[in-house]
């Protein structure tokens, strides 16, 4: 469309300096798509094809080990409503505990890091070694953070209860096998382990907030916590919505805690959905059923952001 | 450096002279306190790793080994051992590495492209690329399993280097990148008859050095770390990569405390060592992630 119309205005001088630096632009006309189709292969391959291929797989009955997969229409996903299917009970019972571990989690992963990056903020030396400090469990993963947590909180050598004994405290909670430890045993560790991400992007965005904001409420006799209600607060409104928005999106997705720390005891009670997702579909090969849960999980997602950004994303000043 | 280092002794001296010098020196303990405090769980790991078994367990708790013993590595890092734990560290490795080095070479030319280039559909190419960042991840576990399966990956690293570099977020940080340098040096490069493919060669990317080490440094931290996937694409033992292989050492060896930290020690020295080096651009580059 653009080249043509360019083309049939190519008399007028107007266009002669359009010409001249689209010409500028040159190496040939296929030269863009030569640089962009390495990446484009691969984005085609391992996000445009499953993109649609996942809805496909989530509407027929498709066991992998088998050769049919006939197709069954939305039959996979009203399953999952009725109360006498094969995968319902258990898919919600994982969906009820990503949702505890979410609603549990994502207060604290919000205003603890707002407060540390707050304290980081302030000029003074050796401000980066403690900012290395707190960001570094990050770098770590979630394997790592898994087995070293599961270790400290064992309910018999760990030890966590080694030093409540210590304080007087009872030395015998049961922290990875029984509710409601099983919780915090999944809390706590993600609160430790991610603390230093959303950190970091409460920093950058400080940064961004006017030295003069400050210095106009030190004029106007504002104390500490003033001006952080009423300069840093708004200032960093959309930087902390944004945190909201992808630590609720991460925490959807926790699996390697559930997995390695309470091993989803007890019975099943802590296992995330994206653990019995996986395992539906990757271990037990039920693919149709495993995908059609993946889309109502990413639906719950979806909306939840959707929620957060109508409802805090603007300013309301 | 130095200079850093002087002005802080003067902002310490003139601290302590004054009348909030014991307010500071509160503050500093307090967040000296709470800092180890907050990596007491690695330090624990660490110890541990270097207990034996019996010492590991033994009541009261130790924050230092009886004695020394490196019995946790050595079982582990045995060539024959029944976990093949340095197998599993060089395929992380491997794979870390090469996934490193497929974004840099898919994500460059891509966001080059997208940055500098006017051209029939870029705005489509864009759109769609904005677009697949609101699908959420989960969506492409099982499709993304059977396009791999039928590839012939599964099982291989192949499985671990490549889908991951189809993410849209080296392409977006390269291309956010290209657009902030000067484009006259381009210009004066083309006026000289170079074409796009040498300007890129020989400008951009020696300019973007900085850009280019923090998405790989990113890219090899999230290779090394990913777990959920691995678990499931990968499944013969000799096959697979770190952190899936600490969920088999926590399975093997699950009283066996020294063992398993050793394995969790060994995991975690690559990406500490890492951040330690290249800690400005790991910080920076999540915090422009964040804030694009």
């Amino acid at each position: 469309m653009a080249v043509s119309s360019q083309r049939a205005a190519a008399g007028t001088p107007g266009t002669a300096a359009k010409q001249r630096s689209a010409a500028s632009h040159h190496g040939g006309r296929f030269t863009p798509y030569l640089f962009l189709a390495p990446y484009l292969v691969v984005f085609g391959i391992f996000v445009l094809a499953p993109a649609g291929y996942g809805l496909w797989i989530s509407l027929h009955s498709w066991d992998y080990l088998l050769p049919g997969k006939p197709f069954v229409g939305l039959e996979n996903y009203t399953e999952l409503f009725s109360s006498v299917s094969r995968y319902g009970p258990d898919f919600w019972e994982s969906m009820r505990a990503t949702g505890t571990f979410t609603v549990t989690s994502v207060p604290l992963l919000v205003t603890i890091p707002l407060g540390v990056a707050v304290v980081l903020n302030q000029q003074f030396p050796g401000r980066a070694l403690f900012r290395a400090v707190y960001f570094g469990p990050y770098v770590l993963g979630v394997a790592v953070i898994g087995v070293l947590w599961r270790f400290l909180l064992d309910p018999n050598v760990g030890v966590m209860n080694f030093y409540l004994g210590k304080l007087g405290l009872p030395d015998d909670i049961p922290w990875t096998t029984a509710l409601p430890w099983g919780w915090v045993s999944l809390v706590g560790p993600t609160v430790w382990w991610t603390l230093g991400f959303n950190t970091v992007i409460y920093l950058a965005g400080l940064q961004d907030i006017s030295r003069e904001y400050y210095d106009a409420a030190k004029t106007d006799g504002a104390n500490a916590w003033q001006s952080f209600r009423h300069v840093t607060l708004p200032g960093l409104r959309p930087v902390i919505v944004f945190v909201l928005t992808i630590t609720v999106l991460g925490s959807g997705i926790m699996f390697g805690q559930s997995l390695l720390i309470t091993q989803g005891a007890p019975s099943f009670e802590t296992r995330s959905a994206i653990w019995f997702i996986a395992d539906t579909g990757l271990r037990q090969f039920q693919m149709g059923d495993a995908a059609a849960m993946s889309y109502i999980l990413s639906l719950f997602l979806i909306v939840i952001a959707i929620v957060i950004f109508k409802f805090l994303g603007r300013r309301v000043d | 450096m130095s200079r850093a280092e002087t002005s802080g002794r003067a902002f310490l001296r003139e601290q302590f002279q004054s009348k909030k010098g014991t307010k500071v020196i509160v503050s500093y303990a307090l967040l000296i306190l709470l800092s180890l405090l907050y990596i007491a769980p690695l330090l624990w790991m660490l110890s541990t790793s270097l207990k034996t078994n019996s010492d590991a367990v033994q009541w009261p708790l130790s924050w230092f080994p009886e004695q020394i013993s490196t019995e946790g590595y050595s079982t582990i890092l045995d060539p024959a051992a029944s976990q093949p734990v340095i197998r599993w560290f060089v395929n992380s490795l491997v794979a870390a590495t090469a996934h490193a080095g497929l974004v840099l070479i898919v994500a460059a030319p891509a966001g080059y492209a997208l940055a500098r280039m006017h051209f029939r559909g870029s705005r489509l190419i864009f759109a769609t690329l904005v677009a697949t960042l609101f699908i959420p991840p989960v969506t492409f576990l099982m499709p993304n399993y059977l396009i791999v399966d039928s590839l012939g990956w599964l099982d291989t690293l192949w499985a671990i280097v490549v889908p991951g570099a189809a993410g849209a977020f080296g392409v977006f940080f390269l291309r956010q990148f290209f657009t902030s340098l000067p484009v006259e040096l381009e210009e004066a490069a083309l006026v000289d008859g170079a074409n796009r493919f040498q300007i890129f060669m020989r400008i951009i990317l020696p300019l973007s050095k900085p850009a280019l080490a923090t998405l790989a440094v990113l890219s090899f931290l999230t290779n090394w770390n990913d777990f959920l996937w691995p678990v499931y694409v990968l499944f013969s033992k000799p096959n697979l990569t770190l952190q899936p292989g600490l969920a088999i050492l926590q399975d093997a060896y699950n009283t066996n405390y020294p063992i398993v930290m050793a394995g969790g020690i060994i995991a975690s020295i690559p990406v500490l060592i890492l951040f330690l080096l290249a800690q400005r651009y790991v910080v920076e580059g999540v915090a422009r992630s964040g804030l694009k």
